[in-house]
């Protein structure tokens, strides 16, 4: 077929003459419609290749030892008997890659295998490669270590108050090796704000440990190329930070390693950096010269964990009578488990980032990060910020409470505006915290229910924010913190190159329809290349929110470059201003005159005739130095903020203390909805992840250090009969810096779930749960202890129900 | 000892044939190969998953004679005489099967990787009411895992390809065919 018969080809698809005039009236043609993703039919269709679905010619598979101790030096490590197995092609263990790694550049505190201590059961200490798993696990039983068993510390008080084996050696001098981060800031004058206040209010909350459990367990496949060049496939989130970390510790120049990341079978913050197994199948593949890969089974998945903190938070609250919040004083020590991750930023995040969506006229927080001989915790999925989350929004309910108020009014009477700032400096542009309130308060019906439902049953409210990526990268430098590579083919295809990670969460897709507005090309002819480091510009991963925000408004750039050359060249053509030259559904128009028009594919081709090969480069920075000057102040400051607002409403059973949560309506600020199917998918994914953290989850450990539940049959997450009906409901403020005015909407959705609920537990059968999960024992327990203090006459019957 | 180790691998390898969407195939894998396993391994069939390997998640649900199986905790000799369909078998002549469409429209996968599992159960599901319910849908997915959705935009895509097959029937059933 010639050209020009698929250029009549294009046009019989194109959009019609009317579609174009009502074109015209509209903002966007793309940008809000419910829309399919790109990748949809290939997952649908099991077409969708994850890294486990690559096999390689000659590819070797490697098995990782791990520590059956708690806490242990090692003092030989014996591998020839496992070397000399048939079939075993190469051992390795921590002196084999001597560097140590980390997220966190100045707090690199990990080896790919262990070398001198194992400070957790599952702490990886040698990986062999042979050609079947089998073999290597067999292989794995000769490998002989002789370890020195040293005391451990499994509850953070008790290693905070005793360093006399500090699982890592002191940072300085004389300190507690068992602290990983202190972090004390403080925000007007507490105490004397504290002693002003009409009605003081302190609680103890504890959040147990929960993990992200995304369904593909993680795999890597590395392969060394005879010219000298390493690839490594990863199920990663960060394959900009995975390909920095792999060549400096593996003494490579980073200009010959390539990361791909191929799809990502849901990550959650649990892939978002690197692992024992990357390292591990680098170092295999440059000794064999063989493709290895490692596939964790699921309970290496538990033991690889950097989910959620266990947080133990005393809160204090301040307010005046008539509901104002005066002060707020935080106090929390945070389980980090064996090494430092993210913690640094962890401990920042729970205190830094729960000063909106409300005024607070002073703060204070005194957070510790403390190891613990336990799976290192890390981001999970509203990194540091759900447990006090949890805490501040239960806190605001019992004010409320104990003020006898509306607890949406008085989150109404706290809330922060838009274009202002924080009590700890925070810019805050775009805010739709009131919308969401009100939209949730109008959908559950709150009014009639609230207090009014019958004994047993009840609604709760909280609210949230959450960051839109954070101003300043991990590693500090000045270049862009996203970047996009367009490519213009001649028939009219435009090829994406973006370093984002697409985890599921569309972001492929979200680059897809930003070309298609932009370009007026049809949603099939974008294609989309990503996370490939030898192809695509640097995108620092998908964590914090940052990739529609970040990655989009990259695209956005790239396209108006393309976008003006073609203008330019279509109006030299009609005689006519670029300006009327409308790109949209497949055609280059005259919005002056609709009928002279020509293919999109012809206009490119205009554009390409003019200034040779279309091609752009778009890219993206955060707004600096818009935070406090405060040590500190850069950690959370992000160039915008979502809000989220949930009711819960629950059925408590009080004979078993068995909590149903019966709906979950969730109104989410994200700014604008670019595609709202996926928009809700989150918000959705993010309430039942809360769900599930509130009344189900407990990553936790017996005292041999062991994990109490490895498996998905014993460490419960929900299944359809257990999530609750859920509905959302998006707000869209429209922020001025965020494409086409788009905030994040994966991770602040998941927040006000927990205290919504727990709140709801407290309105159907008036007894509190401040400590996850809410199972059934617990409320049980804390109704059988209300139901002595009604008995005994203390307290009246709640509701009038009981007694 | 790797001796003994060779020999006993020899003779546990085992021919098997075996009806994959509608193929008939002959292989040798070693017996303790579970259906999974042959699938992935030998024949190259990747879309049903492996996330647990233990009969937990149900990402490796497939299709014995119509029924979901979990083909992780399923030895392999025990799929012989049956008819295997696996997600590469659900779409037929040309278009995917109207719960893949269904799926694709109202976002119903969004990492993917539990999808070709939950299809299965849902095809299942579908054969056998062609009207359910959210207590049938729920109750027929209750031994796949979603970590991503929530659920919710799975029950409208099932109760959409619901719809679609039953107007398809209708139309059908008007043409006289």
């Amino acid at each position: 077929m010639k050209l020009e018969d698929f250029r009549g080809k294009q046009a019989e698809s194109a959009a019609s003459e009317q579609e174009l005039h009502e074109a015209l009236k509209r903002e966007f043609q793309v940008i809000g419609q419910r829309l399919r993703r790109t990748d949809g039919i290939a997952m649908s269709t099991g077409a969708a290749v994850y890294t486990d679905d690559i096999a390689l010619p000659g590819m070797l598979h490697a098995k990782i030892l791990r520590s059956p101790h708690p806490h242990a030096r090692i003092l030989s490590i014996d591998v020839s008997t496992a070397l000399a197995l048939e079939g075993v092609h190469a051992v390795v263990t921590g002196s084999d890659m001597p560097h140590p790694y980390g997220i966190i550049p100045w707090a690199r505190d990990e080896y790919p295998l262990c070398f001198d201590k194992v400070r957790h059961v599952g702490d990886g200490v040698a990986a062999v490669a042979a050609v079947d798993e089998n073999t290597a696990n067999e292989a794995l039983e000769l490998i002989e270590v002789e370890y020195e068993v040293l005391p451990y510390y499994l509850d953070p008080e008790k290693a905070l108050a005793d360093k006399e084996t500090p699982i890592h050696d002191p940072k300085k001098p004389g300190q507690n090796g068992n602290v990983s981060k202190n972090v004390h800031l403080e925000f007007g004058y507490v105490d004397a704000m504290m002693m002003q206040a009409d009605v003081v209010v302190e609680g103890e909350y504890y959040f147990e440990g929960t993990t992200h459990t995304a369904i593909e367990p993680h795999c890597a496949i590395g392969y060394f190329a005879p010219s000298g060049k390493l690839t490594v496939w990863s199920a990663t989130q960060v394959p900009h930070y995975l390909h920095r970390e792999l060549a400096r510790v593996l003494d490579l120049d980073v200009a010959t390693v390539r990361v791909i990341q191929p799809p990502v079978g849901g990550a959650f913050g649990g892939k978002s950096e690197p692992f024992d197994l990357e390292f591990c199948v680098a170092k295999l593949a440059m000794i064999t010269g063989r493709p290895v890969k490692i596939l964790y089974t699921r309970e290496e998945v538990f033991y690889a964990h950097r989910g959620r903190h266990p947080m133990l938070m005393r809160y204090t609250t301040g307010a005046s009578r008539d509901g104002i919040i005066k002060s707020v004083d935080a106090q929390t020590i945070l389980d980090g488990g064996a090494y430092e991750s993210f913690g640094l930023v962890t401990t920042y995040y729970s205190g830094q980032l729960i000063t909106a969506p409300y005024k607070m006229e002073s703060y204070r927080f005194d957070s510790t990060r403390v190891y613990t001989n336990k799976p290192c915790c890390g981001p999970k999925r509203g990194h540091g910020s759900v447990q006090p989350r949890f805490a501040i929004e239960v806190q605001l309910d019992k004010v409320a409470d104990r003020l006898d108020l509306d607890p949406i009014e008085l989150r109404r009477r706290n809330l922060l505006d838009s274009d202002s700032r924080t009590v700890n400096e925070f810019r805050v542009t775009s805010n739709g915290f009131e919308q969401c309130l009100d939209a949730v308060e109008e959908a559950s019906d709150w009014a009639a229910k609230y207090r009014n439902l019958p004994y047993g049953r009840g609604v709760g409210v909280a609210g949230s924010c959450y960051i839109s990526g954070t101003n300043y990268p991990i590693y500090p430098n000045a270049m862009p913190q996203s970047a996009v590579q367009l490519q213009v083919d001649r028939s009219g295809r435009v090829a994406v190159f973006a370093g984002a990670s697409e985890i599921g969460q569309g972001s492929d897709s979200m680059l897809a329809y930003i070309v298609s507005e932009e370009l007026g090309v049809p949603l099939d002819y974008v294609r989309i290349l990503s996370a490939d480091t030898d192809l695509t510009p640097v995108d620092l991963g998908a964590y914090s929110s940052r990739v529609t925000f970040m990655c989009g408004n990259a695209c956005i750039d790239a396209a108006q470059k393309i976008k003006q050359q073609v203008q330019q060249a279509v109006a030299e053509e009609w005689l006519c201003r670029p300006k009327h030259v409308k790109l949209v559904g497949g055609w280059a128009f005259n919005a002056l005159d609709t009928e002279n028009k020509m293919p999109i594919s012809e206009a490119f081709n205009q554009a390409e005739a003019k200034y040779g090969a279309l091609g752009a480069t778009g890219s993206y920075n955060t707004p600096k130095d818009i935070h406090g000057s405060y040590r500190g102040g850069t950690i959370g400051s992000s160039p915008a903020y979502s809000f989220t607002a949930h009711v819960a409403e629950v059925e408590v059973d009080p004979e078993t203390g068995f909590v149903e949560v019966q709906k979950i309506w969730i109104a989410h600020d994200c700014g604008r909805a670019l595609n709202p199917v996926l928009v809700e998918g989150q918000m959705e994914g993010s309430a039942y992840m809360g769900f599930a953290e509130a009344i189900m989850e407990e990553h936790i450990f017996k005292e041999s250090g062991l994990h109490n539940a490895p498996s998905l049959l014993d460490y419960k997450i929900p299944t359809s009969l257990d999530t609750p009906e859920m509905q959302s409901l998006i707000i869209e403020s429209v922020d001025p810096e965020g494409p086409y005015g788009a905030k994040e909407a994966g991770e602040g959705p998941l927040h006000p779930s927990i205290p919504a609920i727990a709140n709801a537990i407290y309105d159907a059968v008036g007894v509190r749960i401040d400590r996850l999960p809410f199972s059934p024992p617990r409320v049980w327990r804390a109704l059988e202890q209300r139901g002595e203090g009604e008995r005994a006459g203390e307290i009246p019957p709640w509701k009038n129900e009981r007694g | 000892m790797a001796v003994d180790r060779q020999q006993l691998e020899q003779r546990l390898i085992e021919a098997i044939q075996l009806t994959v969407n509608g193929d008939k195939r002959e292989f040798g894998v070693p017996s303790h190969f579970t259906l999974l396993e042959a699938l992935r391994y030998v024949l190259g069939l990747t879309g049903s998953k492996q996330g647990c390997d233990k009969g937990d998640c149900g990402a490796c649900t497939v299709l014995l004679d119509g029924v979901p199986t979990l083909s992780c905790i399923l030895p392999v000799q025990e799929a012989l005489g049956h008819e295997v369909t696996t997600i590469e078998g659900l779409a037929e002549g040309d278009g995917p099967h109207p719960l893949q469409e269904a799926f694709d429209i109202t976002g119903g996968a969004q990492c993917g990787f539990c999808t070709p599992g939950i299809l299965m159960s849902a095809v299942a599901l579908l054969s056998q009411s062609e009207n359910p319910t959210r207590v049938d849908i729920a109750e027929a997915l209750s031994g796949n895992l979603c970590r991503c959705t929530g659920y919710t935009k799975i029950y409208e895509a099932i109760e959409l390809a619901a719809a679609a097959v039953r107007e398809g029937d209708t139309a059908e059933d008007e043409d006289g065919s």
